[in-house]
């Protein structure tokens, strides 16, 4: 299996999948890594150290702002995959790039691929290739 | 596919402008190869929505960028911060988070940006000519901008605002191109009384109703000729963008890319026509309050920030008396120096209300503590209130919160809907 390369990286790591789009902005708690939205059906699962996949995005624009608070935290996912480049997210990744902290590399994925590796130990290579 | 870079790029990417500049640029560049934009275009302007404070790392960076010597390299206003510079009002942000968004604050300024802090900036004089490329952050400003003005901005977040402003450079992709600025959607009102589409509660309502519909797609409204007015469409704008995520709408006979509902469509055919029945609108103004009590606690307007106009209406609604219940009225300074001018300023505070300036409710924690139910009549205070304060919400008119507010518990004019 392999996916495209948004952000180059490699990444290994439990795939937590969301079973539905997220707003970072009010939905993840920028400390920990908690999922906070009292909407979402993940609330209270933690995505530091996973690898986040997301099925889409919604809501604000400060959803850059949390994500680069997150790397900056030490609480950012191991990889993120989304279906396709989400340019407000990716943002906080390539700022952390340039304030020199960690990188939170990045693959496009679509979503039933996502689905199916839900719960599962995945390796990603810089080329996207995935290995479970 | 590669970007194409001008000499003056190349010479910023080479450093001969500061570490500030091309630390920016790379920011631009990189962004244009995410979204397979194939080259950079010049902006006029930029309206910058990062100086809000979230957490530390947005200080450090903004920091690392005046230590680079950036500066911004085209007109730059600023969104709200996260505290009240002015002193009208008071936050309760603990010394740390004061001392942060202080010192981010203060960074902005120092790279050129105008101290602004108005989520309204094109009320404080600053609109963008008809068809120019502007980078526009917060959305209620970017809906404006794009649809009102007719300049054009894609929804600009968090560090790619400020790092366009300091490139005078944005990548060139969605509303940035004529193409994808089309209506696809035909959305008639014109079934609705003239009595609603005349009166400034309608706006918000419809808006939400916009928002929840077309999520981030682009509709132009028939049926409102002759009716809105600018706070009208800052209203339809702010609460289409909470609801949704609007970059752009169109109302026909009204905003500049739509003379015509066939103009707005290009020529081409809507792919869907949707007739919008008064039981439509009740739906949406339903979904605005979610406070199970009529006893209210606070009241707050002015999101997006109030024009003089609508502090002007504040005062004539009141008429002398005075609010039983904390009343928060949001503005800017360029608001400020007028009613404070004109004496607007103190008759609106001996009658109890508080004037907020530089920031608003639902950005840093002034509300009373303990939450309750706020009263509003805007649509965005009512979308976020409750995820960002706590308070649940009782939406009304302008005359329904200054009433409600006298009284200390909902008044509501019904007869409108009926």
């Amino acid at each position: 299996m392999k996916a495209h390369v948004l952000i180059a990286g490699e990444a290994q790591g439990e795939v937590l999948a969301l079973s539905h789009p997220i707003s970072f902005w009010g939905g993840v708690d920028p400390r920990t890594g908690d999922i906070i939205d009292a909407r979402h059906p993940e609330r209270g699962k933690n995505i530091a150290g996973k690898i986040l996949a997301l099925p889409g995005m919604i809501g604000s624009s400060s959803a850059a702002a949390v994500m680069l608070e997150l790397i900056h935290a030490g609480k950012a996912p191991a990889a993120l995959i989304m279906p396709e480049p989400d340019a407000i997210l990716l943002l906080g990744v390539i700022v952390a790039h340039e304030m020199e902290w960690p990188n939170c590399p990045a693959f496009a994925l679509d979503k039933n691929t996502q689905k199916s590796l839900q719960g599962k130990t995945i390796h990603i290579a810089s080329d996207g290739e995935i290995k479970i | 596919m590669a970007l194409h870079f001008t000499k003056d790029d190349e010479a910023i990417l080479a450093g001969h402008k500061g570490m500030g500049a091309k630390m920016a640029l790379r920011i631009v560049a990189e962004t244009a190869r995410l979204m397979s934009a194939p080259r950079l275009i010049p902006i006029a302007s930029a309206h910058i929505d990062g100086a809000l404070y979230h957490g530390d790392s947005g200080t450090l960076f903004a920091e690392k960028l005046v230590e680079g010597e950036a500066k911004v390299a085209v007109r730059s206003t600023l969104n709200v911060g996260a505290l009240d510079l002015m002193g009208c009002s008071k936050q309760r942000l603990p010394p740390h988070e004061r001392d942060m968004a202080k010192r981010m604050m203060r960074a902005y300024e120092k790279m050129g940006c105008e101290p602004s802090w108005t989520c309204s900036p094109y009320q404080a004089g600053h609109r963008p000519a008809l068809g120019s490329d502007v980078a526009w952050g917060e959305s209620n400003a970017v809906v404006f901008c794009n649809s009102v003005l007719g300049a054009r901005t894609n929804r600009y977040g968090d560090f790619l605002d400020i790092a366009c402003a300091i490139a005078g450079r944005a990548p060139d992709y969605g509303l940035h191109r004529t193409e994808n600025r089309r209506a696809r959607f035909v959305i008639d009102v014109s079934g609705l009384s003239e009595q609603l589409r005349r009166a400034d509660i309608f706006y918000p309502v419809l808006g939400t109703w916009f928002g929840l519909e077309m999520t981030n797609d682009i509709g132009v409204v028939d049926g409102l000729q002759g009716f809105p007015n600018e706070d009208n469409l800052k209203a339809f704008g702010a609460a289409s963008a909470s609801s949704g995520g609007v970059g752009l709408f169109h109302i026909a006979g009204v905003t500049p890319e739509a003379p015509t509902v066939e103009a707005a469509l290009q020529g081409q055919k809507p792919e869907k026509v949707i007739r919008v029945t008064i039981d439509m609108v009740l739906g949406a103004l339903k979904r605005l309050s979610n406070a199970s009590s009529e006893a209210i606690d606070a009241i707050a307007i002015g999101s997006p920030h109030l024009s003089l106009d609508e502090t002007h209406a504040l005062l004539t609604l009141l008429n002398g008396r005075k609010v039983a219940r904390p009343f928060f009225a949001c503005t800017g300074r360029h608001v400020l120096r007028s009613i404070e001018a004109d004496g607007t300023r103190s008759k609106l505070e001996s009658l109890g209300i508080t004037i907020v300036a530089d920031t608003c409710v639902v950005v840093t924690p002034m509300l009373p503590e303990g939450g309750g139910v706020l009263m509003t009549n805007s649509g965005k205070f009512a979308h976020y209130a409750t995820g960002n304060t706590g308070y649940t919400v009782q939406y009304g008119s302008l005359k329904d919160c200054v009433e409600s507010a006298v009284s200390g518990h909902v008044i509501r004019d019904g007869g409108l809907w009926q």
